[in-house]
Formats: structure tokens, sequence, C-alpha cells
């Protein structure tokens, strides 16, 4: 449908990516620690579309469910050791979690 | 149609900027999922209407939800006044200007290629079951059993365990 040249898009991709990195390095927060990963995880889907899109191949839309499969078991086991870390810690540091033996 | 592609790219890159700033853990939630829908305008755009879809229904739709809805079970309030503390501006020189360099490296990395432009050409979702359910089946099935093990692993961490001994070792 548009007719961009392919440098745009996947700089546009790279630019989302960057975001994501520097939100995973910035913040002490794992909940955006997580968020930003879910941003890394869909510009790199937005790249396989962008091939896809560029090969005329439904392989990159193929490998882009698979992304999403990985991201939804991701998010879900990511949750709940976060609210398990909430109930243990009553913090979500991540320089507080550093210790993985049990409490008593 | 050009024009649509560089609107939603801002939005998209304006709004994923507030969620990597953001201190109140819901705006950024909802800031993201504008980034979201705007990248599901550029799917549209990219000729993959069923994958931005998908991005609406699964990403912005369940992900997001649970997000939300793990965000309601922690203190919002106490977070937003630590997260002030922690986020202080020179925090962000360092990864910002490593981000950049590897930025530039990818620019020139896709400058040195020579430009092509995207024409066009459908991807039909047809074309994407067949591909998905013929020659990447293997791939599909392993991908089930990872949402079997995200399913399970969840059950299993989010549940509220209580100490049981057993009755030898049970003090009284």
């Amino acid at each position: 449908m548009i007719t961009l040249p392919l440098d745009i898009q996947l700089l546009f991709a790279g630019i989302l990516f960057m975001l994501g990195l520097v939100g995973v390095l910035v913040r002490r927060n794992i909940f955006f620690i997580l968020m930003s990963i879910e941003i890394m995880l869909n510009s790199a889907g937005l790249v396989f579309i962008i091939a896809s899109a560029y090969w005329k191949q439904p392989e990159g839309q193929a490998m882009f469910i698979f992304i999403l499969a990985v991201a939804a078991a991701e998010v879900s086991i990511g949750l709940a050791l976060i609210l398990r870390v909430y109930h243990h810690y009553r913090t979500l540091d991540v320089e507080a979690i550093n210790k993985l033996k049990d409490k008593e | 149609m050009n024009g649509f592609f560089y609107i939603a790219a801002g939005v998209a890159i304006i709004s994923t900027i507030f969620v990597i700033t953001g201190k109140n853990a819901i705006h950024a939630l909802l800031y993201l999922i504008v980034s979201f829908l705007s990248i599901s305008v550029i799917f549209y755009l990219l000729d993959a209407p069923f994958i931005a879809a998908l991005e609406v229904i699964i990403y912005a739709g369940a992900i997001l939800v649970l997000f939300i809805f793990v965000t309601m079970m922690l203190n919002i309030v106490i977070e937003k006044k630590k997260e002030k503390k922690w986020l202080k501006p020179r925090m962000w020189v360092i990864p910002v200007i490593l981000a950049v360099t590897l930025f530039f490296d990818l620019v020139f990395a896709v400058k040195s290629v020579p430009s092509h432009t995207i024409e066009k050409g459908i991807v039909l979702p047809k074309e994407l079951g067949i591909a998905i359910f013929t020659r990447y089946l293997p791939a599909v099935e392993i991908t089930a059993i990872l949402l079997l093990i995200g399913v399970i692993g969840a059950y299993h961490l989010g549940s509220q365990k209580k100490k049981v001994f057993h009755r030898f070792l049970e003090k009284k």
C-alpha cells in the first residue's frame, strides 16, 4: 500500500528497538523493564513484517505469529514472577531483588 | 499513503518515549497501547491486514490488559513516589549514548546497501495459513508446548501456597 524506501522503515524499527533498549538499561522498576522488553519484541516483529512485505512471502508474517506467542508466554510468566516478588519484598526495585535464597 | 506511515511512526515513537520516561505505571501502559495501535496501522500499510488485526487483538487487547490487571494488584501510589526517587536525569546519559551509537551503527549498515522501494503485493491470510500449517507445522507445535508451559508456570508461580509439612514434622 505504501511506496517507501526500505531504509526508512528499517530505521523506524531500529528507533523503536533503541527506545526499548534505553528503557531496559535505565529503569529500576522491574515492571517498566518488562514493558520495554515488549517494545523490543514488537520492533523485532516489525522488521519481520517489513521483510515479508519486501519479498512478498508469508514467512515473515509466520515469524511474527511465533514472536506473538513467545511474547504472550513471556509476559504471563514475567507478571506472575513480578507478583511473587512484590509480595515477598514489597518493592519492585531490581536492585533489592538480589537474593535467590529463601528468607527462612 | 506515505503520509500515513510518517504520522503513525511519529505517534509510535512519541508514545514509546512517554512509556520509557513515565513515572505512573498505568499512564505508561496506556501510552504503550497507543504505541501498539499505531504500529498496527503501520502493519496495515505494509499489506499485512491479518497481522494488524492480531496486533490489536493480542498485543493491545490481551497482553496489555494482563499488564493492567497486574498493575491493579500493586500499590501504584507508593511505587510512583519511589519512581521519582530512582529516575535521576544523570542516569539517562550513558544508556542514551550507547543506544545512539548502536543506532548510528544500524544507520550505517542500512545505508551501505543500495536503497530499494517496497512495491505493491499483498500477502493474503490464506497464504499465511498454508505456510504455517504445512511448512512450519513443527514450529506451531513447539509454540503450543511453549504456551502450555507458560500456562503451567504462571499458575505455579501465581498460586499462593500454604506451607504444608509432613504430619510427623508438623510443629504442634
